[in-house]
Formats: structure tokens, C-alpha cells, sequence
């Protein structure tokens, strides 16, 4: 047998591990569409219950939307269910192309090329341009794991600045004059910190230091920019982004797919190169006939980003007034800061009882001594869930005697 | 040949630059836990193989660079010892 006893054994401890460590994650059921409230099975066998959630990309209340279903659906009977090809053997309906070209036009890029997901286009972004060791990667050091993994498999000089730290980034650019091809890499909003990249700073020091930027905008792509565009619209620097990747399974209904958009040149490059467009599925025609309905969407009215937007501002005050300890920033990612592992997931089993469905996040997923519920907010909620919603954070804030405190008195009274 | 006690001082050096914020004030001596502390995620111990590479023009390859080989100052010396 070549499943032995031994290794049955090794992997059963390495579970353990996990397991000891406070590591182990579980799955809770949605036994409801993705909305502003579902109802949710946790533990397992739980009873079900009703909740808000405050924890899922849905920025623009778009997953369940009656247009973008009916799109699907339409999709679905025009043009069947399945592809059973990859895009370049006989994979490729014309709405894929139409999606693509609605997609360059939403980033105001030259050409988009579709992917299963946004971390198989990360995955396979850089191999194809960025070829050789006289060629140099310069990312953000809380880049997304699917960059990280992509910049890996290239055969680049591989390189790091301190998160949003401009004057680091300025000094690894000045060190590596010597290289063929500087790349820079970020994310636009940063998932775990909300915080947004100064991209108009980091296209600056392109220019002077002649390098190429990459940004990831998956926490971006539909709202963020006064016309939801993306950080590079927030920032000024719409057409000034060499390379766009983003993903279809956030904002943009939620689905799934990711794209990779930019210059003609690099996006054909990844026609020609990249392995996961290459090797993987085509996405089926139903996803595909959606997405292009929320392209649509999201470009003939600004309503939903700006209903995040008055959402994201009403609930940052709302914590804030609470006496809650909030990260500072100008995305619809809040996370609340509790600084110790077991405080934040005490406070999101409280907050779960009272409705409220968020997570807690700590270490090794963020820095340790930096555990914090994130809560994301939508356009599908009304000031009546924010309401609720802040009103139980107080409530459970005043249980652990928290509310006012910063962060060193959280650390405190609670450790880090 | 670099000596040792030298090497150790340099990226001692180059760890507290790198991954500490200007008022951070851990204390890091050679036998410190960098990685499984925290203090470098294994994403960012890329720049401090570049640096390593870069500096001393050798070639570590990535099978040798884990996480636990760069876990202090000491356990990278050994390993650049490897590579001289
Ligand atoms: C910044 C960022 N990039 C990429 C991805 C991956 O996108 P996808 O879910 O389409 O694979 C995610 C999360 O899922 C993300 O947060």
C-alpha cells in the first residue's frame, strides 16, 4: 500500500499541529444566497440563524442582483453551460471577447485577458515578461499571496519594500540601476489593512527611476475612484499603470474570474505565455454573460459605488463614536483593532451572537500582536443593519471594557 | 573568506535596516527567532537573500533558503558558509 501507516500517521500530527496552534480553520454553511443578511449554520449542526454580514467582498451588492441573475441565466440558455476547452483550442465565445474588451475599457487599458481567478492571473503574470535574472521585482511586502506565489516562479531578481514606505521603495529602485527591467508590484487597497498604495507616489519613482508598476486592484475594481474604476482613478494616475490585475469574485459580482489587463504588448505576451490561460479551463459562458451585465452596470451609473461610499463613511464614524479602536483609511475594508488573538475571536463569537457576522484575523495572518476583526462593508446594506450592527459592537465593546482604549492600553490590559 | 563575527555584524545590521520601523525598539542579537517570531514574513526574507546574494556573489538555491534556514543571524551564516 502506498498510503502507509507511517505517513497516514505524519499527516494525522501535522493536523494536530494545526490544530493545537489555533490554526485550524472551519468552514461555516450559508444556507441563503450571498446578501446583506444571510443565515448561517456555525458550528456545524448548529442551529441556523439569521445575521448580517460584515464580512464579504460584496462591495457592491452585486453577487445576487435580479439583473445580473438574469443575465446568467440568459447566458446560460443561449450559450450552454460548460466549455470543455482552454480559450485558444475552442474555448473562446465571442461574449469572452466581449468581456475582455469591456474590461480594458472599464481600467481604460489597451487589452484584458481572462483567467479561472485572479490568483491564477497573478500566478502566471510575471513569467512571461520578465524573463531573466538582469531582470528585477520590487513588491510591496503585503503584496497578495497569489504575487507572491507568481514572483516566485519567475526566473527575476526577487525584491521587497516596507509596506507603502515610498522612501524604501525609492532606495531598492536606486540599487538596482544596474538591471535590464524594474518591476513594481502592489495591491491598490490592501486586503487584511484597508489602507490604499499612493500610487501616484510609486508612478512618480517609475518615471524617475524608469520602472514598470503592476498593481492588483481586486479590493478596488467597481468603486474605488469617483467613477469606480479603481485606485489608479482614486489616485490620478488613470493610464499610467503599465499592468492591472483584478478579479471578477469581489465587487464585480462576485462569481468568479480574474483578468489580467494592461499594455498590448504584456497582454499578449500572456496570451502567448502564460501558463494557467494556457493549461486551464476557459470560464464558462454563464459567469462570462454576468460579468458582462455588471460591466455594464457599474458603467452607466456611479450609484452603488456611491452608496459605499456614504456606507463606508457613515460606519467608520459610527465605530469611531462607539469608542471602538478602527484602522484609518478611505476603503470600505474596516478593520476593527484588538491587537490580542483570543480577544478577537471572544469578540466575534459575541458579536455572532447577536447577529453580527465578522471574523477575527491574527497571526500568521496578520503581524503578531496585531489581531483584528475586519469588516467590510456593501452597498447592499442599509443604515438599519449599519445601526444594528454598531450597536452590538458597543454592546460587546463594553463587555471587554474596551471601548476608548488604544492600542497600548488594549495591549494592557489584554496582551499583545 | 569573510570572517564569521563580520558576516554576523552585517546582516545583524541589515535585518534591524530592513525590517524594523525606525522606532521599534525589539531587541535582536544572533540567536533571535526572525522568521517564526515574526519579524520577517517569508516574503519579505527575499530581500535579505538578494541582499546576501548580491553582495557576496554566490547563488543560494531556493531548496536551501526555507524559512527555518533563515530563521537567526547565526543559522544564515552557517548556511552562506555552505556557499563560499
Ligand atoms: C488582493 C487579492 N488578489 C487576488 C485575489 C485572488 O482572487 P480570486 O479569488 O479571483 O482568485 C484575492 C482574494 O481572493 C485578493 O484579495
Amino acid at each position: 500500500m502506498a498510503y502507509a501507516d507511517k505517513i497516514r500517521e505524519a499527516y494525522r500530527k501535522e493536523l494536530a499541529d494545526i490544530r493545537t496552534a489555533g490554526l485550524f480553520k472551519e468552514e461555516r454553511f450559508i444556507h441563503s444566497p450571498q446578501a446583506a443578511e444571510i443565515t448561517v449554520e456555525f458550528p456545524s449542526g448548529a442551529p441556523q440563524q439569521a445575521v448580517i454580514n460584515l464580512c464579504a467582498n460584496n462591495y457592491l451588492g452585486l453577487s445576487s442582483h435580479p439583473e445580473v441573475i438574469r443575465a446568467a441565466h440568459e447566458g446560460l440558455d443561449s450559450r450552454g453551460y460548460g466549455m470543455s476547452s482552454v480559450r485558444f483550442i475552442c474555448g473562446t465565445q465571442e461574449i469572452h471577447k466581449e468581456l475582455e474588451r469591456k474590461l480594458a475599457n472599464f481600467l481604460r487599458l489597451d487589452d484584458a485577458i481572462l483567467y479561472a481567478a485572479c490568483f491564477d492571473a497573478n500566478g502566471g503574470v510575471f513569467e512571461p515578461f520578465i524573463l531573466t535574472d538582469q531582470d528585477v521585482i520590487i513588491a510591496d511586502r503585503l503584496v497578495h499571496a497569489s504575487l507572491v506565489d507568481g514572483i516566485r516562479l519567475s526566473k527575476a531578481l526577487q525584491e521587497s519594500y516596507k509596506h507603502n514606505d515610498m522612501k524604501h521603495l525609492e532606495r531598492k529602485l536606486e540599487e538596482f540601476q544596474d538591471k535590464r527591467i524594474r518591476l513594481i508590484v502592489t495591491d491598490g487597497v490592501f486586503s487584511m489593512d484597508g489602507d490604499v498604495a499612493p500610487l501616484d507616489v510609486i508612478c512618480a519613482l517609475a518615471e524617475k527611476y524608469d520602472a514598470m508598476v503592476l498593481l492588483d486592484d481586486s479590493h478596488a475594481t467597481g468603486f474605488m475612484g469617483r467613477t469606480g474604476r479603481g485606485t489608479h482613478e482614486m489616485r490620478g494616475v488613470l493610464g499610467k499603470i503599465d499592468l492591472i490585475t483584478t478579479t471578477l469574485g469581489k465587487g464585480l459580482g462576485g462569481a468568479s474570474g480574474g483578468c489580467v489587463s494592461g499594455r498590448a504588448e504584456l497582454v499578449e505576451l500572456c496570451r502567448q505565455r502564460a501558463r494557467p490561460y494556457l493549461f486551464s479551463n476557459a470560464i464558462p459562458p454563464v459567469v462570462v454573460a454576468a460579468a458582462n451585465k455588471v460591466l455594464e452596470l457599474v458603467s452607466s451609473t456611479t450609484e452603488r459605488r456611491d452608496k459605499l461610499e456614504r456606507n463606508t463613511l457613515y460606519w467608520r464614524k459610527a465605530l469611531t463614536e462607539a469608542g471602538l479602536d478602527i484602522k484609518a483609511g478611505e476603503s470600505p475594508i474596516v478593520p476593527v483593532m484588538l491587537y490580542n488573538a483570543k480577544l478577537s475571536q471572544d469578540v466575534a463569537r459575541d458579536l455572532y451572537k447577536e447577529g453580527i457576522y465578522v471574523v477575527g484575523f491574527f497571526f500568521p495572518v496578520v503581524p503578531k500582536g496585531a489581531a483584528r476583526i475586519r469588516t467590510q462593508l456593501s452597498a447592499s446594506h442599509e443604515t438599519a443593519h449599519l445601526d444594528k450592527a454598531a450597536a452590538a459592537f458597543k454592546k460587546v465593546g463594553e463587555k471587554y471594557g474596551i471601548l476608548g482604549l488604544k492600542k497600548d492600553q488594549i495591549i494592557a490590559k489584554f496582551g499583545a | 573568506m569573510v570572517n564569521d563575527s563580520e558576516l554576523c555584524e552585517i546582516i545583524l545590521q541589515y535585518v534591524k535596516d530592513e525590517y524594523l520601523d525606525e522606532d521599534d525598539d525589539t531587541q535582536i542579537g544572533p540567536d533571535s527567532p526572525l522568521i517564526s517570531s515574526g519579524i520577517v514574513d517569508s516574503f519579505s526574507m527575499v530581500s535579505l537573500k538578494t541582499f546576501l546574494e548580491r553582495k557576496y556573489k554566490i547563488s543560494i538555491p531556493d531548496a536551501k533558503a526555507t524559512p527555518e534556514a533563515f530563521d537567526s543571524v547565526n543559522k544564515i551564516v552557517a548556511l552562506m558558509k555552505e556557499f563560499f
